[in-house]
């Protein structure tokens, strides 16, 4: 698809206005900026399909540089075999989800994709802990105590694992999510 | 026995997501079907795996069935994650069977995909069924359906290309064929140029890179400081285009002296006085008749004019209909936003899991730069650990004699800030008496630049009182040392808040009773306009002063002193009820001075950048814990509550029942500035008989009270109805939650029931399953 180029045809942009929660202004400035990833990509690498950023360019866009969950989010909005490139509608995808107008409903399901680590389906135990352990750093200093670690999972799970099956599914994480006002405001990434 | 457990699930299938059902009608066979597959994942997924609970593991097969369809499985299920799941599964069961993805599927209706197995029949199935219950909405809806599933664009595409392929229309790419190829470059360059537009317009938005900037910077904390500065810039902008179109410009297509008396020196930006008294900054300087035809009230020609074209422009029902248009609309803004805010941040129902809720939607996703990640990650840490400890059961009660210190610091604490309460209201009005006694007894003698000079010190006094008194409030909170840090923010709030109100409603009652009083042959309306005037100048200068000892030179003496990168938190609480007490300033004196509004404006973007710089150099991200949401809210509250409405309340008593100065402004010679309206009807009967109806029309639905109190009557029963209808919910989700915690007893109940039977049963058949083996 040529939709990574800087020239979107009036089709394809009125087609990702309808697709994605994003207006025209976003979509045009995200395929510049796409484009912009995809001629440095070309720099730092030379073996890369076309129109397709490799996962390492594409973290160290400014917007995700820092963030700890950026290999997840590469991870879930990519389309790729290996889930290891982006493409120009991958990017579109992740900046829908991320944007103002996207649902409650939308965010929490990217939410608990990119929180479940090992892509059972269910935020397990294991899940969880790896979720803290990013939130809080993996240094020594600054990680959680193995006791508190096991409070905060039991305490976790005490308070959202409504069926009581060790796990959190999507309706539960969901049923939380609904309950904080700030998940929407936070769970934005801007371009 | 048994055989009745065995028939339970194909019954439960029929109403267990009912509901459900009748929610997401339009969808009700793709989320059965995705529920059927969640129901045969189960199954496996129960018996095998090893890390679930033990016991769960033995379950039989009926069992797990029979959970699967409990009511608590289906908490919560939505379209999108129905068919996203569904969606998913597809993908998962394409993968582990070693087939190219579903993406690659996409293409099949390319021939090359020629081989099809069963799975990807039942996918085809699955995506029939959805692009028929798609077909099924409308263009609008179907866009906004789309939009919410949670798949990718693609995927998606896909979807919409078969609705619509299906539905009897052509896509629009291949209809470019038949244009001619001059007409085609004309749209493809008007395209491009509309491209470039947008992408200029796109650059426009206001601080969209700022407000990233500090969001990337600080998170949603700070940023709701900046965004609350912004709504009110919006405020202002909407008062200030109305007050300059409707009684500024055309005051000032028609003056209506000469020449200003007094020159210009530099000191009236401060005072407001001087060369500005008579100008169309002040209530006195508007006319009281009709502007364009008032040939007979002025020998001006240029007035005489205007008289030409048009309606006549009667500046009293203008200023009057301005600032009431103004203020009723703003009110209706107001309202609604404060409704959307309480929507959203106080969602009916409570629910108490904190932890759960600080892990999964603390994290900050717009922070983007290094140390400030860290910096997040800290403070996520910090406070899961405090959670974690409120959470330890072995709190130990404090002793008698700390808590009864602690009693003691309350007290003492309460009647210091009620003392400074009182202590700034009587500060005020002592100044304010001194100051006029003496600005009255200056004036006889003359000296002109001097006189409005000596009124400074009030405003100095009050921005003075503002400055240092949350300081000392802020040091009592320390002291306090309360248990929640949100707590102490809401009585930082409180305090700070109180003093503000008990300054206003000092100076309120001065400027009206006093004022009105006092300088009778003199026109008070102006001086009380020349007055917010100072107190908005001063309120900015003292803000700025502020920004830069308190900030700049805490963080350069820190830095001096600890040797080390060291910063001051910025204090949103204080300084969104900076902002607060300003804005209030501001549509008090809309009144007295038309043009304060655009000097408000203008002082909000002053102090955007003053702001953000401050922030940018000098503060560090705030380690407690901030709700963002929750706090808007209360600060939105607060504007409309007690500063909106306070102004409002000001506002209305000196339309309805204060007599305006008689020698200048609009109503000159009327007894309250409202009979404006009345007395304009009554011309207008005199002059047009054939326009009687309006008059009657006034006098029925607006003077008579039997109208004014149907529509209270109405409205009344309205909320009342509203009251009702949301205590009536919240017995419902009382009910429900006891029905849900009843069920989950239940199932426990059933599972073991269940448990027991099948065991007796395998009991039963295992011997015969011994001996075949």
């Amino acid at each position: 698809m040529g939709g990574s180029s800087s020239q979107l045809s009036k089709e394809l942009l009125n087609e990702y206005q309808d697709l994605t929660y994003l207006t025209k202004q976003e979509i045009l400035i995200a395929s510049q900026r796409f484009t912009d990833l995809l001629q440095k990509d070309r720099k730092s690498t030379d073996t890369t399909e076309t129109g397709r950023v490799s996962k390492k360019t594409f973290l160290e866009l400014p917007e995700l540089k820092a963030n700890p969950f950026k290999d997840r989010i590469c991870y879930v909005f990519s389309t790729s075999e290996n889930h290891d490139s982006m493409s120009f509608e991958d990017f579109l995808d992740m900046l829908s989800a991320f944007s103002d107008s996207a649902t409650l409903e939308v965010k929490s399901y990217y939410a608990f994709r990119i929180y479940d680590f090992d892509g059972d389906g269910a935020l397990s135990r294991e899940d969880l802990e790896m979720l803290v352990n990013r939130l809080t750093g993996e240094e020594e200093n600054s990680k959680l105590s193995k006791d508190e670690m096991r409070q905060l999972i039991d305490n976790i799970l005490e308070e959202s694992d409504i069926d009581k099956d060790g796990t959190i599914n999507h309706s539960e994480f969901q049923h939380v999510i609904s309950r904080s006002p700030d998940f929407v405001s936070s769970f934005k990434i801007i371009l | 026995m048994s055989v009745t457990f065995v028939d339970i699930p194909d019954v439960q299938e029929d109403y267990s997501p009912c509901d459900e059902r009748e929610v997401h009608n339009s969808f009700s066979s793709v989320i059965e079907e995705a529920e059927n597959d969640v129901l045969l994942e189960l199954i496996p997924r129960g018996r095998n795996s090893g890390n679930r609970r033990n016991a769960l593991c033995e379950y039989h097969h009926a069992t797990m069935r029979i959970l699967a369809n409990m009511p608590s499985r289906t908490i919560g299920r939505c379209r999108g994650g129905a068919l996203s799941e569904y969606y998913n599964r597809t993908v998962r069961k394409r993968q582990s069977k070693k087939r190219p993805s579903l993406y690659s599927m996409e293409r099949r209706a390319r021939p090359s995909v020629k081989q099809k197995d069963l799975s990807e029949e039942a996918e085809e199935e699955h995506q029939r069924l959805l692009v028929s219950e798609l077909q099924k909405t409308s263009g609008a809806q179907r866009i906004r359906l789309l939009q919410s599933f949670p798949l990718s664009l693609r995927v998606k595409r896909e979807l919409r290309y078969l609705t619509l392929e299906t539905d009897g229309f052509r896509k629009g790419r291949n209809v470019n064929f038949c244009c001619s190829s001059v007409s085609d470059r004309i749209s493809l360059a008007t395209h491009r140029f509309w491209l470039m537009l947008l992408s200029a317009l796109y650059a426009l938005r206001p601080w969209h890179a700022a407000l990233k900037q500090i969001g990337g910077r600080f998170g949603s904390s700070a940023l709701s400081y900046f965004l609350f500065l912004k709504t009110l810039l919006g405020f202002n902008l909407f008062m200030s285009l109305l007050c300059l179109l409707f009684i500024v410009t055309p005051q000032a297509v028609h003056p209506h002296r000469s020449s200003n008396p007094r020159s210009f020196t530099s000191l009236e930006l401060l005072t407001g006085a001087g060369y500005f008294t008579d100008t169309v900054m002040y209530y006195g300087y508007y006319s009281n008749n009709t502007l364009n035809d008032g040939c007979s009230s002025s020998s001006n020609t240029s007035v005489c004019r205007g008289g030409k074209g048009g309606l006549p422009y009667h500046m009293p029902l203008a200023y009057l209909f301005t600032i009431g248009f103004g203020f009723l609309s703003t009110c209706i803004i107001l309202v609604y936003r404060m409704s959307c805010s309480f929507g959203e941040s106080f969602r009916v129902g409570f629910f108490s899991g904190v932890l759960a809720l600080k892990v999964f939607c603390s994290w900050d996703f717009k922070v983007n730069r290094i140390r400030c990640v860290q910096r997040q990650k800290e403070n996520v840490c910090m406070q899961l650990k405090e959670l974690l400890s409120e959470h330890l059961p072995d709190r130990s009660n404090p002793d008698f004699k700390k808590r009864l210190r602690h009693v003691c610091v309350l007290i003492f604490s309460w009647i210091l800030c009620a003392g400074s309460w009182l202590g700034a209201a009587l500060a005020v009005h002592m100044i304010s008496e001194h100051l006029h006694k003496d600005h009255r007894a200056r004036q006889r003698t003359g000296g002109e630049p001097e006189v409005e000079a000596m009124l400074l010190p009030l405003p100095l006094a009050v921005s003075l009182c503002n400055l240092l008194l949350p300081y000392m409030y802020h040091a009592l909170g320390l002291w306090e040392k309360l248990d929640s840090p949100i707590l102490e923010v809401y009585i930082a709030i409180c305090r700070n808040l109180l003093l503000k109100v008990v300054i206003l409603g000092v100076l309120c009652y001065h400027w009206i009773i006093r004022k009105a009083k006092y300088l009778e042959n003199k026109c008070w309306e102006t001086f009380v306009g020349q007055e917010l005037f100072r107190f908005v100048i001063m309120d900015l200068i003292f803000n700025l002063l502020d920004t830069l000892f308190g900030e700049l030179l805490w963080r350069l003496i820190l830095q001096k002193k600890r040797k080390q990168k060291c910063r001051t938190e910025f204090d949103i609480a204080r300084n969104v009820l900076e902002l607060i007490y300003g804005q209030t300033l501001a549509w008090l004196g809309v009144l007295f001075c038309p043009i304060i509004p655009v000097v408000q404006t203008l002082k909000l973007l002053l102090l955007f950048y003053v702001k953000k710089a401050s922030l940018m150099r000098n503060c560090r991200n705030p380690s407690k814990p901030w709700r963002a949401s929750h706090m808007s809210t209360a600060f939105l509250t607060l504007l409309c509550f007690p500063s909106f409405l306070g102004a409002s309340v000001f506002l209305s008593y000196t339309l309805w029942s204060v007599q305006p100065s008689m020698s200048c402004g609009p109503f000159r010679s009327l007894n309250t500035m409202y009979e404006a309206g009345k007395f304009y009807i009554k011309q207008l009967e005199m002059t047009n008989p054939q326009l009687s109806w309006v008059s009657r029309i006034h006098y029925y639905l607006w003077e008579n009270t039997f109208f004014i109190y149907l529509a209270a009557a109405v409205l009344l029963i309205v909320i009342y109805f509203h009251i009702q209808i949301v205590n009536g919910q919240r017995k419902i989700i009382m009910l429900l939650k006891e029905q849900i915690a009843n069920e989950g007893e239940d199932k426990c109940f059933l599972i073991n029931r269940l448990h027991s039977v099948y065991e007796k049963k395998s009991r039963r058949h295992r011997p015969k399953i011994g001996n075949n083996r």
